[in-house]
């Protein structure tokens, strides 16, 4: 059986899903608009201060919330993997023959998909308060998120399988996903950070892609910023979509 | 339809391994109900999740539908149905969606799939629930839902893990005959489980004792009765008084084969292979030493007594 014909199956029905309850895409969507609103005019006082990455606070700030969303938006939903092991899906999908490489890719997809229309509405509101940034790095924002989007989801559901429990899961994330962030320069660039956080920083390869995003909204595609954050954005996918592929193939064989 | 040999699993946690399962052989003929019955945590579930590719066998082979479990398991995945104890659908999908989808997991396509669905949803009196969204739906009808997905791709053999747990008398009922047609329009061999005696003599046609991780026994509800303890038969003296008592026991006792005498009370109770023929014999003695009984009772052995022969202890029926 072709496995991205299974994908697509998997793909469709969770969609579905997802779009019978909209409410959680809407609150996904929260979190980062409260970030524009209430943090990103903080941030055009900051801008001045020695140290701050070239271009302005939008284009700062939005690549980062950009980041920020695709981290995290894709990092909970093993929550929903979950409840789904729960309620016996899995379990019902795994007796089939389909591809269990398609069990997790379909719901990845699904989760890019909401992602991606997540960061759209997040960079048109951004444009409404002022961001001015070239088309192509918008696009090619997006496709970080995008790409991002697909690394942390593999991982989500990989771990989710593993543990079968929301008590066990939830504080593995927090325990995870706060220094991750607080490393990436997200809020604020790490170029304003003290040498030896700023050299910490660099272990986090998400803060690559964070001065990858922000170089793209510059326009600046020859920066090897854009390089190397489009590059660990790649190499961390195929690093993320393995490993839940391994997971799949082992907790569903 | 199925033949296994020597299946066992063995979980391993920190705490050490449990040998869930011990050593299970078994041979299923096409056709027919099969009933797999122990109490919980006899490794019923276990032995299921093996034969349907869910789990791994610590040891032994088998094979299902005509495919080696270890060496073709999508063979079996598509020939078999599997509707597990815990159900499968989400409760935000829709009844027909959810049903749809799940025949095109198995290749169909999306017309055969809408076909297959329109057909099998009145024949578990689900016809019209298309659109209504699984959570909605009633115990039984969440139950008849998971069952039509069990059969959406018209295998020849399912899996009903515990098919009737937790529903009320009379869905229960309604379950039996939903599985009956199945068997007897279909032709489909079912293997279920189940701890409940009742369930297991009522409808099937085969059944295995599983106790321990091992089976302890096999074949049909009358031969499990038979081999194990023969007929209660039970009288009542009329007078009650201890002299006619005691004779009565004396005659009891000199029934051919007569087991197990017991007194309690007026009452006199013996086991023997053939109680519809001991009671001839008995009642004409009693006549003739002038002892009048106040009732007669002659019980045919219960799947509950083939259990507590078999395993020494009693099968807990429908304590959850």
């Amino acid at each position: 059986m072709n496995a991205f014909r299974d994908a697509g199956l998997v793909f469709s029905r969770a969609m579905k899903i997802s779009l019978r309850n909209p409410a959680w895409v809407v609150i996904g969507l929260l979190q980062p608009i409260l970030y524009l609103a209430l943090f990103g005019p903080l941030l055009q006082r900051v801008a001045s201060t020695p140290g701050f990455p070239p271009g302005d606070a939008w284009q700062v700030f939005v690549p980062g919330l950009l980041v920020q969303l695709g981290l995290f938006g894709a990092a909970f939903v093993g929550f929903g993997l979950i409840a789904e092991y729960r309620s016996g899906v899995i379990e019902r999908m795994r007796v089939t023959p389909m591809s269990r490489f398609a069990l997790l890719l379909g719901r990845v997809l699904r989760d890019v998909v909401v992602l991606v229309v997540q960061a759209l509405v997040l960079v048109i509101t951004a444009v409404a308060f002022g961001l001015r940034a070239p088309l192509d790095g918008i696009l090619i924002g997006l496709l970080l998120v995008g790409v991002l989007g697909i690394t942390m989801a593999s991982v989500s559901y990989a771990t989710a399988l593993v543990l079968k429990s929301e008590d066990a899961f939830a504080p593995l994330l927090n325990t995870f996903m706060l220094p991750v962030m607080l490393l990436s320069g997200i809020m604020l660039p790490m170029s304003l950070a003290p040498g030896w956080l700023y050299n910490l920083s660099r272990v986090n390869p998400f803060s690559y892609v964070v001065d990858g995003a922000r170089a793209a909204f510059r326009g600046d595609f020859a920066a090897g910023a854009f390089l190397a954050g489009s590059v660990v954005a790649a190499v961390l996918a195929v690093v993320g979509v393995t490993l839940g592929t391994r997971v799949f193939r082992r907790e569903t064989s | 339809m199925i033949t296994a040999q020597g299946l066992k699993k063995t979980f391993r946690s920190r705490r050490g391994s449990v040998e869930a399962v011990r050593g299970v052989d078994l041979s299923v003929e096409a056709g027919g109900i099969v009933g797999f019955l122990g109490p919980n945590g006899a490794g019923k579930t276990t032995t299921l999740r093996m034969l349907t590719t869910l789990l791994e066998p610590t040891e032994g082979t088998a094979t299902v539908a005509g495919f080696d479990l270890r060496a073709n398991p999508v063979g079996v995945r598509r020939s078999i149905g599997y509707v597990s104890q815990a159900g499968g659908s989400a409760p935000e999908a829709l009844v027909g969606e959810e049903l749809e989808y799940h025949a095109r997991f198995y290749g169909l396509s999306r017309g055969d799939a809408r076909r297959r669905s329109q057909d099998l949803l009145p024949q578990l009196d689900l016809a019209g629930l298309d659109t209504r969204q699984v959570k909605t739906l009633s115990g039984g009808q969440r139950r008849r839902l998971d069952i039509a997905m069990g059969l959406v791709h018209s295998p020849g053999l399912v899996f009903l893990d515990e098919p009737t747990t937790g529903l009320d008398p009379q869905s229960r009922a309604n379950m039996w005959e939903h599985i009956r047609r199945l068997r007897n329009n279909n032709g489909t061999t079912v293997f279920l489980t189940t701890h409940y005696l009742e369930e297991a003599d009522a409808l099937c046609d085969r059944i295995f004792v599983i106790d321990a991780g091992l089976i302890v026994a096999s074949g049909t509800a009358d031969e499990l009765k038979q081999q194990v303890s023969g007929d209660l038969v039970q009288v009542e003296v009329a007078s009650g008084t201890e002299g006619d008592i005691d004779k009565a026991r004396g005659i009891a006792a000199g029934r051919p084969g007569a087991e197990q005498l017991t007194v309690d009370g007026a009452v006199v109770s013996f086991r023997v292979s053939r109680g519809d023929e001991a009671v001839v014999g008995l009642l004409r003695d009693l006549d003739a030493a002038g002892i009048a009984l106040s009732s007669l009772q002659v019980q045919r052995p219960t799947l509950d007594d083939v259990f507590l022969a078999l395993t020494g202890h009693a099968l807990r029926d429908g304590s959850e």
